[in-house]
């Protein structure tokens, strides 16, 4: 951190002064997410600090009580299959994109990738006017296939970022080796693609885990997701076991983003990059 | 690749056909094998999302309430000049009219139609219907005058007539603030009922602000985290990514945990003596009121998305080589000045791609400005959400989805142009 | 081999995921009701009975839009069987045909026993409830008798929690600004009397934390952020007994107002959903809901089971009616529409 021997002391300063507002800008970043955390653990029902106690009561009621707990299944259920199926409609979809002159490669992508961009309350609402017509308001089915379309958008754009750097000389050598089509994709490009397949997947797994809008819209009363059943705990009344889900899902983001980087410096080991 | 063997000049692949046509025809069998591989999804995107939303738009215009509950009237009054009252027939098809509706329980939904734009006459198309079957002979004409006066006034059936069609520019032009006199013409509504324009220049206004403070922020942050040691660097990238990979509904929870009157941020702000400073400038008097207004609003939008104006700028500052920079010193510039002048430009594609993205995200925010702003600052997602679960309103619905979706579409169009999706990199 | 095994071990995962989505589409009776307090009397005296006996009940709170109820009768996409409705909501429900028409002989009850089943077909009348203001008798200097008090911002300073919704905000308008309490619905009948409404709520517009839900209420005058807040008698007095709150009811201008059963047109469990009415309309279930929340019974043979202890808290209490205002709910049921989306834009600006 030392500054060059050549810097003015103008330069100085702003060496030292960018520095210190990169470091507020960080802790700014990551403040809220930590300050919400030692609240779970109050022992009374108010968000301030300094708390007269501790207490594991709001543990108790996330994981105990059949709403939450009950949340907390259905979003794992759905979030699962969204998973499954946006994973592999989406690898698919980016298989065929990375193929040399694909007809009207642009604007097909920019279709698939439209469920990230357009704002969601519309997607919602138009997705309970049609859904509604084919009875799937209200059901599971209707909320998977709801997050399916919003999540793919993200395997598409991942799967393609790994197949950007990948040798399809590969394929050819497979090929003129004797290996059937379905041997090359397994032995040879599925190990390639697999880390960009599985933070794409996890992509997907959040985006259908986090969401409300759509659920909000959709879901019957007794299929609350995790989001939801927070969201109208908010608005209801605001009681801290919504700090408790508030860790409980921070440590699980936690998780996904070490996957996440164990995943990179793999791929980026496999394709001879330095790892990072 | 097929190997060519030299034969009369022509170029053939092993098999004996002309290379040209071999490769055409490889060609050809690569792209439906590529096409059948992007079907599935693109079949299911545009039947589960793409449908959807078109038909749910198609509201906007589509507007069948009262010629599908009024058919007799519609017909009668086609032939109405709408000077004066219309004719005798016309109230005896309405008669008619009402008192199916009644039965079915449709009055209120006429109504409703009705009231769109001729303000108070629901409750009276209502309280028609409960009396209309007290007429049973002509002539109808005085009768339903009698239940109502508002039957007695041309420009009532003037609006039933503009109703009538099964399309109508109604809720486009009062989401513009506009709306069609009697006789046709296009005037601005009044002033205390005009607030779409307002609230379109809000949701503009607010993702403005947001993206240049998430650009303001993120940029030396960008900046440090390309180029310090990879080591130093791997760590500050995690004050990024945790807040990037949790949850909106966990930030904005966690910023309404904070800004609560007499919370967290209130404490900071009075430790710190910034409180005591605004007392003593008069900005502010007594504690800072801080949840249900557009500073939190403002705020926690600028926590969300400032990942994703940071990620693709940093992203390109990663290519940009450390040599220019050495050049532009080596050449005599001062560190700031070769910042400005050689780093800085090989930055903006980033900065837009980041900008666009941060700008487009912002105008469809819904639970934020719920959770955390007061009723000046919801944005265009929230009117459409009240529309339908408030006011059961899906035409002003769809057309407020119209404008919201139009914007949007625009600026990622804008962005396929410049960044391009394909290039869209993610974590 | 060994990878088509696991790529149909894959597709059976899918499909078994999406076949358990599938397969427990909804089988219980969803009952939806306002939340907080006012559910939790309901879930103690009614829901939790009910299921003691061997049914299934989901739980869902709104906070009243017909709209919404509109919407999924509609959309033929009905998630909520029961819904506990006011006045103006069942009136407005029933002519617009998206509640049942209620069969008494089916729910077995005598209509004649039940207090306000006369205002409607489509509901069976559960309580009288009350919508009042209340404040904190440690943050006033002096305590407030009158609903004036709301609008006295120089003798009361401090912030006020409203409902978000035109409901008695108009007429507590009206009132303040000094129409008498008979001419209110036909000041408000008038594009001018409510301009005027909205000119009177102008003036402390700025004072106004708005509140949702009827939880919300009670909170924000117990956590200090408002002087004054509405909401309903119940809530207010669960915070005072409960939770010790220093809050005082204002009784002056209370509006009373019957709260009813209803069933969603269309729902796919209307046999449940009979059962369950018939149950809560019990004399029973009613007057154990009273003793749980301060509502009076609809039921006739329900108040001889309530305790007295409860009875001085009662909107029809004789202490408390000395200045009632009676809603007119038939004027809300035509015009609340309307009434709504002009609030919805005043707040917007």
């Amino acid at each position: 951190m030392a500054v060059p021997a050549y810097y003015t002391r103008g330069e100085t300063v702003i060496y030292y002064a960018v520095r210190v507002f990169v470091a507020l800008v960080l802790l700014f970043l990551i403040a809220p997410i930590l300050a919400v955390m030692p609240l779970s653990f109050n022992s009374e029902s108010f968000f301030t600090y300094p708390m007269p106690g501790l207490s594991l009561k709001w543990y108790d009621d996330f994981f105990f009580n059949p709403r939450w707990s009950g949340s907390v299944k259905m979003s794992f259920l759905v979030a699962i299959a969204t998973t499954i199926l946006a994973t592999a409609l989406g690898t698919l979809a980016a298989l065929g994109l990375a193929r040399a002159n694909f007809p009207a490669k642009a604007t097909v992508m920019a279709i698939l990738i439209s469920p990230m961009i357009v704002p969601v309350i519309i997607s919602a609402v138009g997705m309970f006017k049609f859904y509604a017509s084919l009875d799937l308001v209200g059901t599971r089915l209707g909320i998977i296939l709801a997050h399916t379309a919003l999540a793919t958008p993200f395997v598409v754009i991942t799967v393609t970022a790994t197949l950007a750097s990948f040798d399809r000389t590969l394929m050819r050598a497979g090929a003129s080796c004797g290996a059937a089509p379905h041997t090359v994709f397994f032995k040879v490009v599925m190990p390639l693609i697999l880390p960009g397949m599985i933070s794409g997947a996890l992509f997907a797994f959040v985006t259908s885990f986090d969401e409300v809008v759509v659920v909000l819209f959709l879901a019957s009363p007794e299929d609350r997701t995790l989001p939801l059943q927070m969201f109208s705990g908010i608005r209801e009344m605001i009681s801290p076991t919504i700090t408790a889900a508030a860790t409980v899902l921070v440590l699980i983001s936690t998780a996904m983003l070490v996957a996440l980087e164990l995943l990179r410096r793999r791929s980026e080991r496999l394709r001879g990059v330095a790892p990072g | 690749m097929a190997q060519a063997l030299p034969n009369d000049g022509v170029m053939r692949a092993a098999d004996g056909t002309p290379l040209k046509v071999a490769l055409a025809r490889a060609g050809r069998a690569e792209r439906l094998k590529a096409v059948a591989l992007v079907l599935p999804l693109f079949a299911f995107i545009i039947f589960s999302f793409v449908v959807p939303i078109f038909i749910m738009l198609y509201n906007s215009v589509y507007d069948p309430d009262v010629a599908e509950n009024m058919p007799r009237t519609v017909l009668a009054l086609k032939t109405w000049d709408g000077k004066d009252l219309p004719p005798e027939e016309v109230f005896a098809a309405f008669v008619a009219d009402m008192k199916t509706a009644q039965q079915n329980k449709q009055t209120a939904l006429i109504g409703k139609r009705l009231n769109y734009e001729m303000s108070g006459i629901r409750s009276k198309v209502v309280a028609t219907g409960r009396k209309i079957g007290s007429i049973e002979a002509a002539p109808y004409r005085d009768q339903v005058i009698a239940i109502d006066k508002v039957w007695g006034q041309p420009e009532t059936w003037a609006t039933i007539k503009r109703s009538s069609s099964d399309y109508t520019p109604f809720y486009i032009l009062s989401m513009l603030d506009l709306r069609q006199t009697p006789d046709g013409s296009i005037e601005a509504v009044p002033a205390d009922r005009a607030i779409y324009r307002s609230i379109l220049a809000r949701t503009l206004g607010i993702s403005l602000l947001v993206t240049l403070l998430t650009l303001v922020l993120g940029y030396p942050v960008a900046y440090l985290l390309a180029t310090s040691p990879q080591r130093t660097a791997s760590i500050l990238m995690i004050f990024v990514l945790l807040p990037f990979w949790t949850s909106l509904l966990v930030r904005t929870t966690a910023w309404m945990v904070l800004m609560t009157d007499g919370g967290v941020f209130a404490g900071l702000l009075h430790f710190t003596g910034i409180t005591w400073f605004l007392n003593l400038t008069g900005v502010l008097n007594g504690e800072p009121q801080l949840f249900k207004t557009r500073f939190a609003t403002v705020v926690a939008m600028t926590h969300i998305q400032l990942p994703f104006t940071l990620l693709p700028i940093y992203s390109v500052m990663k290519t940009i080589s450390p040599t220019y920079m050495r050049a532009a010193k080596s050449l005599g510039g001062t560190p700031f000045y070769s910042f400005l002048r050689v780093y800085m430009p090989q930055t903006l594609p980033g900065v837009a791609a980041g900008c666009l993205l941060t700008f487009i995200l912002c105008l469809g925010y819904y639970i934020t400005p719920a959770i955390v702003g007061g009723p000046t600052d919801q944005m265009i997602s929230g009117f459409i959400e009240r529309a339908i679960n408030s006011e059961n309103n899906w035409g002003k619905a769809s057309a407020l989805g119209v404008i919201l979706l139009t914007a949007t579409l625009i600026l990622y169009y804008v962005y396929n142009k410049l960044v391009g999706i394909d290039r869209m990199k993610l974590g | 081999m060994k990878k088509f095994a696991t790529l149909l071990g894959v597709a059976l995962l899918a499909g078994s995921a999406l076949g358990a989505a599938q397969a427990y589409a909804a089988d219980e009776l969803t009952i939806t009701s306002w939340g907080g307090a006012y559910q939790e009397a309901q879930r103690k005296s009614q829901f939790e009975p009910y299921i003691a006996l061997g049914n299934k009940i989901t739980e869902a709170e709104y906070t009243g839009e017909i709209a919404k109820i509109r919407a999924m009768v509609e959309a033929k996409a009905v998630t909520w069987d029961v819904v506990s409705v006011d006045s103006q909501t069942v009136l407005a429900g029933c002519a617009e045909g998206i509640f049942e028409t209620i069969d008494w002989n089916k729910l077995g009850l005598d209509r004649a026993n039940f207090l306000g089943s006369d205002v409607t077909d489509c509901g069976l009348p559960t309580d009288l409830y009350s919508t009042v203001v209340a404040f904190d008798t440690t943050k006033t200097k002096e305590p407030a008798d009158l609903f004036e008090a709301l609008y006295d911002t120089a003798k009361y300073p401090g912030k006020r929690a409203l409902q978000k919704n035109p409901y008695m905000n108009l007429e507590w308008a009206l009132m303040a600004d000094g129409v008498a309490p008979g001419d209110v619905y036909k000041v408000l009948g008038t594009e001018e009397g409510v301009d005027r409404a909205f000119k009177k709520l102008d003036t402390i517009k700025k004072d106004v934390v708005w509140w949702d839900t009827g939880a919300q209420g009670p909170q924000l005058l117990a956590d200090g952020q408002v002087v004054f807040a509405s909401s309903w008698n119940g809530r207010f007095y669960k915070a005072i007994m409960a939770d010790s709150k220093p809050f005082k009811i204002i009784w002056d201008r209370q509006a009373p107002d019957t709260e009813f059963w209803a069933i969603t047109k269309g729902t796919p469990k209307l046999e449940e959903a009979y059962r369950f009415v018939s149950f809560a309309g019990q004399p029973k279930q009613q007057a154990e809901q009273a003793n749980n929340i301060p509502y009076g019974p609809s039921n006739k043979d329900s108040m001889a089971l309530v305790k007295p202890e409860i009875l001085p808290h009662l909107p029809t209490a004789p202490a408390n009616l000395n200045t009632v205002f009676y809603a007119d709910q038939q004027f809300w049921a035509d015009k609340g529409d309307e009434l709504r989306e002009r609030f919805n834009a005043w707040l917007a600006q």
